[in-house]
């Protein structure tokens, strides 16, 4: 058995490669690379790079009996041994805590990997509290696991991982799920952790800037190729910044500037009145009761302006915005459409007939798989225009369009499903876009739209909102990306303890009520960085509300 | 308004039974061993298949039903699973009325005897945790590990799954896809949530099962962090259940009332 001081495991990879069972193509091929016990490393690439591949394979999971089936080629070694899932030295983890989790109960989760180790039941308990108190669980071993936000959730599998004493530990964009406070958290405990074990690390994360400080190596590696860079952060962001963030990846001191033209403002299209939601009924017989997530919501949404509903995780973003959409019914209060939406049909929001809701409001889903409807991406898109009325050659005409728009053009035979991460979250907008009439509804809401995108993706994203608001559509987006809510938000309303607020750090290019839209030259572009900060928005958005607080 | 924290403590603990402290008699039931439980009511289910008259399966779902108030189950438990239930006892005997050779006699003996059979494994999955089912399963009865497991990792994504579910739903309206009043589109439109949903929940297992691949399950003896205990009061359970149906079959013999299946 491995004491609990351990040394890093060392890790040799010569001539390594990797095809998944069904793939034409390597996901690496090539791969030389030898990690020293103790290493602390960034493993960097462009999305669909494959590293995510090589973690599984130093996790064992690749192997033999392992759960991901595929053709390997040369030699992968951890402490000069093929790596093996079974002796427990080595810790993984993943992206999303929601399916790493097994057990109902806290202590029963981080013990999960002890039984299966087979350690002594005698000493699972001491090892496991340990554990958790080394992550800084702040609940007792019964606690629910299903209770738990998405950051102590995650502390829980790190826990889980820490409690079989890896020699070798991977983690695979431990905070991408994670709302910022969930992040926070797991980093902070990472670098807590870091700096006691001796165990060696590879990390994989997007964005660079969160993590640079935890390690002292960077390795680059090639999509179906070999490491193409490898050394200090300083050296390898010096010397291939430009090109990585070509590439996608995020790179300190390399953010993409999106061209953004400035908001226009103009009336108000939608607003809430006095809008309260609960949460869903649960299933099962011992469920939680219904709560109010929501009490008293007055929001307005104005053309031209671009708002964005920030706030912790499970505070009711996502609610709000379905609601705002049209889809789902407030417990209380009622969405109506204003100004000219409300010219197509003067009842609330949820009352439309779905197809048209689907032509003057567009919904983006944070897992863009749930909006698919057919088999193809040219179907998705031909869909809403034929539902509408539009004839084939119109169809045609648009959904090219949106395709080259979206750079989606080489996909058009493809099946959705079978898409790459970015691809899929590009149809998902074209999805939306593609019902409108005269090229876009008139109302978009997203929910976490750049969530897990590439500097590329994510780039395309903003500058097409930006262009919609420039076009007069209102742009309704939940999300915690900070460097989206600097390059396109006009108006932010904090949504928690069931309340929707703005927020004062919103910036004054806030929607101007009363000037009409304005045919503003692109030349006269504010710079991306945005205004000042701290200057209070021109126009409240609850200034249009009717009706007192209640 | 801010999350009441009875609320939070709660969220999402569908999936553990935990028994207030100094709980007592209420809490009898779901303090006995779930393997115990599980055997109790398999033993009433095959026993009770040979008697199909009202008096056997009545004196048998008596006894059962006298250890409703000690099981721990709460009102809003009751209430969610009761409806469904007697109306499953009501149709087994309004059919067998319609229907059945025996009459109005037969007809209560099929209902009766049908929540005879029933109810046992109900009181035995609610009164009991998950977990410690399984750990039941495994320690006392021997059920191999993986499938054990693997129901009791699945349990935990069914909250999941329920959020899916809603989340297609909307995104469907989102499309311009309603069913309205046709029947034709009420199915096929449910079917094709149905595969997204479908889509989804695979895609979500894999991850889950590559997660305890990753933390070495299957690669050898498993040891049990947690240890299933056999007490006085499980063998005197299934004690009490050998002579319950004993109990219950004498005395319909003596009544004169017992009328086995075939005869």
């Amino acid at each position: 058995m491995v004491g609990p001081n351990a040394r890093g495991a060392r890790v040799e990879l010569s001539g390594w490669g990797w095809k998944h069972s069904g793939r034409a193509t390597h996901a690496l091929r090539g791969v030389d690379l030898s990690i020293e016990p103790g290493e602390r490393v960034l493993l960097l690439g462009a999305s669909g790079a494959g590293k995510s591949t090589l973690l599984h394979s130093l996790a064992g999971l690749t192997g033999q009996d392992g759960a991901i089936s595929g053709d390997q080629e040369g030699s992968l070694l951890v402490n000069g041994r093929p790596a093996d899932r079974g002796r427990g030295g080595v810790g993984l983890v993943s992206q999303d805590p929601e399916t790493q989790l097994v057990m109902a109960r806290a202590g029963d989760d981080v013990a999960f990997g002890l039984e299966n180790l087979g350690v002594d039941p005698e000493l699972i308990w001491p090892r496991v509290e340990r554990s958790m108190a080394e992550v800084g669980f702040p609940y007792g071993l019964r606690h629910s696991t299903g209770a738990l936000s998405g950051g102590e959730k995650q502390r829980l599998v790190i826990a889980g991982a820490l409690a079989m004493r890896p020699r070798l530990l991977l983690l695979d964009e431990p905070t991408a799920n994670l709302d910022p406070a969930g992040a926070e958290l797991v980093r902070a405990l990472l670098t807590r952790l870091l700096a006691e074990t001796e165990a060696t690390l590879v990390l994989v994360e997007h964005r660079v800037a969160d993590v640079v400080d935890l390690v002292e190596r960077v390795v680059v590696v090639e999509p179906g190729g070999g490491v193409i860079a490898d050394g200090t952060p300083r050296r390898v962001f010096a010397e291939h910044g430009r090109s990585l963030a070509r590439q996608g990846v995020w790179i300190p001191g390399n953010e993409p500037v999106p061209e953004v033209p400035p908001a226009p403002g103009g009336p108000a299209l939608v607003e809430t009145v006095g809008v309260t939601a609960r949460t869903p009924f649960q299933v099962g017989v011992r469920a939680a009761p219904r709560r109010t997530v929501l009490d008293g919501v007055d929001l307005t949404l104005a053309a031209g302006t671009a708002t964005a509903l920030t706030g912790p995780n499970g505070a009711g973003k996502s609610t709000l915005l379905t609601m705002l959409a049209g889809l789902s019914k407030p417990h209380r209060g009622r969405v109506l459409p204003r100004g000219p939406l409300a010219g197509a049909d003067r009842r609330p929001l949820v009352r439309w007939p779905a197809r048209r809701l689907a032509r003057h409001v567009g919904t983006v889903f944070q897992h863009a798989e749930d909006q698919f409807v057919t088999g193809t991406v040219r179907d998705e898109l031909r869909f809403a225009p034929l539902r509408a009325g539009l004839d084939e050659a119109g169809t045609d005409r648009w959904v090219g369009e949106l395709m080259e728009r979206l750079r989606l053009s080489g996909l058009a035979d493809a099946h959705p499903y079978t898409l790459s991460g970015g691809e899929k979250r590009r149809l998902s907008v074209a999805t939306a876009l593609s019902s409108g009439p005269s090229h876009a509804p008139d109302v978009l809401a997203l929910d976490e739209p750049t969530f897990g995108q590439d500097t590329r993706t994510w780039t395309e994203l903003v500058e097409l909102l930006g262009a919609l608001r420039a076009e007069g559509r209102a742009v309704a987006m939940a999300t915690h990306d900070g460097l989206l809510l600097r390059s396109l938000t006009d108006v932010r309303v904090r949504v928690a303890d069931g309340r929707a607020v703005p927020d004062p750090a919103t910036p004054a290019t806030g929607p101007r009520d009363t000037v009409p839209p304005p045919a503003a030259p692109p030349d006269t572009a504010p710079p991306a960085a945005g205004p000042p900060a701290g200057v209070p928005a021109s126009a409240d958005p609850r200034s249009a509300r009717r009706k007192g607080d209640s | 308004m801010s999350t009441p924290p009875h609320a939070r403590a709660t969220g999402g603990d569908a999936l553990t039974l935990d028994v207030p402290g100094g709980g007592g008699a209420r809490y009898w039931l779901t303090g006995l061993n779930p393997a115990a439980k599980l055997l109790a009511a398999l033993a009433i289910g095959i026993g009770l298949i040979p008697a199909v008259d009202a008096v056997t399966g009545g004196v048998v779902l008596l006894a059962v039903l006298l250890t409703v108030p000690f099981s721990g189950v709460d009102r809003r438990t009751l209430l969610v699973l009761g409806g469904p239930f007697l109306l499953m006892g009501l149709s087994s005997g309004a059919v067998n009325y319609l229907y059945g050779e025996h009459g109005l006699e037969g007809a209560v003996g099929a209902a009766v005897r049908l929540l005879a059979i029933a109810l046992p494994g109900l009181l035995a999955a609610v009164s009991s945790d998950p977990t410690e089912m399984s750990d039941g399963l495994v320690q006392k009865l021997r059920v191999p590990e993986r499938p054990a497991m693997g129901v009791l990792a699945a349990l935990r994504l069914i909250p999941l799954l329920a959020d899916q579910w809603r989340t297609i739903t909307l995104a469907r309206r989102a499309r311009g896809l309603e069913a309205g009043r046709n029947p034709v589109r009420i199915v096929t439109l449910f079917f094709g949530r149905l595969f997204a949903l479908l889509v989804r929940s695979i895609r979500t297992g894999t991850l889950l099962a590559t997660a305890m691949d990753a933390r070495a399950f299957g690669t050898g003896r498993r040891t049990h962090a947690r240890h299933s205990r056999w007490r006085t009061a499980d063998t005197l359970l299934l004690a009490g259940t050998v002579l319950l149906l004993v109990g219950a079959y004498a005395l319909s013999a003596r009544l004169g009332t017992l009328v086995l299946l075939f005869s």
